[in-house]
């Protein structure tokens, strides 16, 4: 019996300290959270073409790929080639050109696609068969 | 329209009757007025494609020249087909075959694609539903779900598909191609939704050979229905009964 209690005290106090350890790790972590997320810029890109996106900005950065998704099998499987939503009429308006007056792939380093993901910590796959740049028709216009 | 509507007569009634019935046929006239753009157009940019249509191909043998690879450079400049010089592996959606009869020295050259079966092997063989028929009758890959396995490249009697075997850059905007998928003639599906005719048919008519009909099949009215009503033509691998989209004439 004795035994027992002296155990049960010690289980008690070593709960107290595990819990106040707990506490204490959570709370430096959180402070160190808090200052690398202070130190991660904010992704920079070239603004776009055009006076508006086809979709509110808050509502494009957080459904942008259900809108590809979606028009990307109407495209595929049924043909639909409408501009608005598709991954061609994104890359028409947030290319961006360089000195030469050509454009930069939209994957390239500091671009609109790439400076964000890397941001995210996503990595974007479309490009490894999708042009990067705008197609013909938006190139040769001045 | 002017209507007396004291004149209670049979013949009055009839009047009104047919005078009603033509604003009303005129109302209706107007709605055509505006489709008739939208049929010249064959189909509105947001419509899907439909099973009325079925686009096919009828290659004149007779008309096509040995030695002329027009098609083949024309579709390969279209989609961006930039080979490594690597015959074994390098993707071809449409080549030349020469054939030779033995016995009369008879010579015939042809161009061979993806005939757009209407049952195709391809979509039958494919696990994950990659390869798949539109309703138009063109048969695709689905590029976002194609994983690469090569069995349809097995089924297709025609070896009619590649598979992309390294890195690529400098796509097309209208052609995404990427390592590790397979991938076959589109019937230039891009030029098809906004009413031009496939690239090998444009080059094939540029070089004046016209030997590449392009057309709707269901369509009595359209050139290539017309020839197809008139002449023989053959498919090719009659015996698998697939009943391909693309005919040929003087084989």
């Amino acid at each position: 019996m004795i035994w027992s209690g002296l155990f049960e005290r010690w289980s008690k106090r070593r709960s107290c300290a595990i819990r106040a350890g707990v506490i204490t790790v959570g709370l430096l972590g959180g402070m160190a959270l808090t200052g690398a997320y202070a130190q991660v810029s904010q992704p920079l890109f070239p603004s776009a073409r055009g006076e508006q996106c086809v979709e509110p900005v808050d509502v494009m950065r957080r459904d942008h790929f259900e809108f590809l998704k979606h028009q990307r099998d109407k495209t595929v499987h049924e043909g639909i080639r409408t501009p608005r939503h598709s991954l061609a009429g994104c890359i028409d308006c947030h290319a961006d050109k360089d000195a030469q007056g050509r454009f930069v792939p939209v994957n390239a380093k500091g671009q609109f696609c790439q400076s964000c993901h890397v941001y995210a910590a996503v990595k974007i796959d479309c490009f490894s068969c999708h042009a990067a740049r705008p197609s013909e028709r938006v190139s040769q216009s001045p | 329209m002017v209507m007396d509507m004291k004149d209670s007569s049979p013949a009055s009634a009839r009047r009104t009757f047919f005078t009603q019935a033509s604003a009303g046929v005129a109302l209706l006239a107007l709605a055509p007025g505006v489709r008739l753009v939208d049929l010249a157009l064959a189909r509105v940019q947001d419509e899907p494609a439909s099973a009325t249509q079925r686009w096919g191909l009828l290659v004149d043998v007779d008309r096509c020249v040995s030695g002329c690879d027009a098609c083949v450079s024309a579709c390969n400049t279209e989609h961006g087909l930039d080979g490594n010089e690597r015959p074994q592996t390098d993707a071809q959606w449409i080549r030349k075959v020469d054939l030779v009869d033995n016995n009369t020295e008879h010579q015939l050259s042809l161009p061979v694609m993806c005939q757009h079966c209407e049952e195709p092997p391809c979509v039958d063989v494919c696990p994950t539903g990659a390869s798949f028929r539109r309703a138009d009758g063109i048969v695709l890959v689905d590029k976002h779900t194609c994983i690469g396995c090569r069995y349809c490249m097995m089924a297709c009697p025609y070896q009619a598909r590649s598979f992309i075997h390294e890195d690529l850059s400098g796509q097309k905007t209208h052609a995404p191609r990427g390592k590790g998928t397979v991938e076959s003639c589109t019937l230039c599906v891009h030029r098809v939704d906004r009413d031009e005719s496939p690239a090998c048919v444009e080059a094939c008519t540029d070089a004046g050979h016209e030997a590449l009909v392009f057309g709707d099949i269901n369509d009595r009215n359209d050139p290539l229905a017309t020839q197809l009503a008139e002449t023989t033509t053959r498919e090719l691998r009659a015996d698998l009964k697939l009943n391909t989209a693309v005919r040929y004439r003087g084989l």
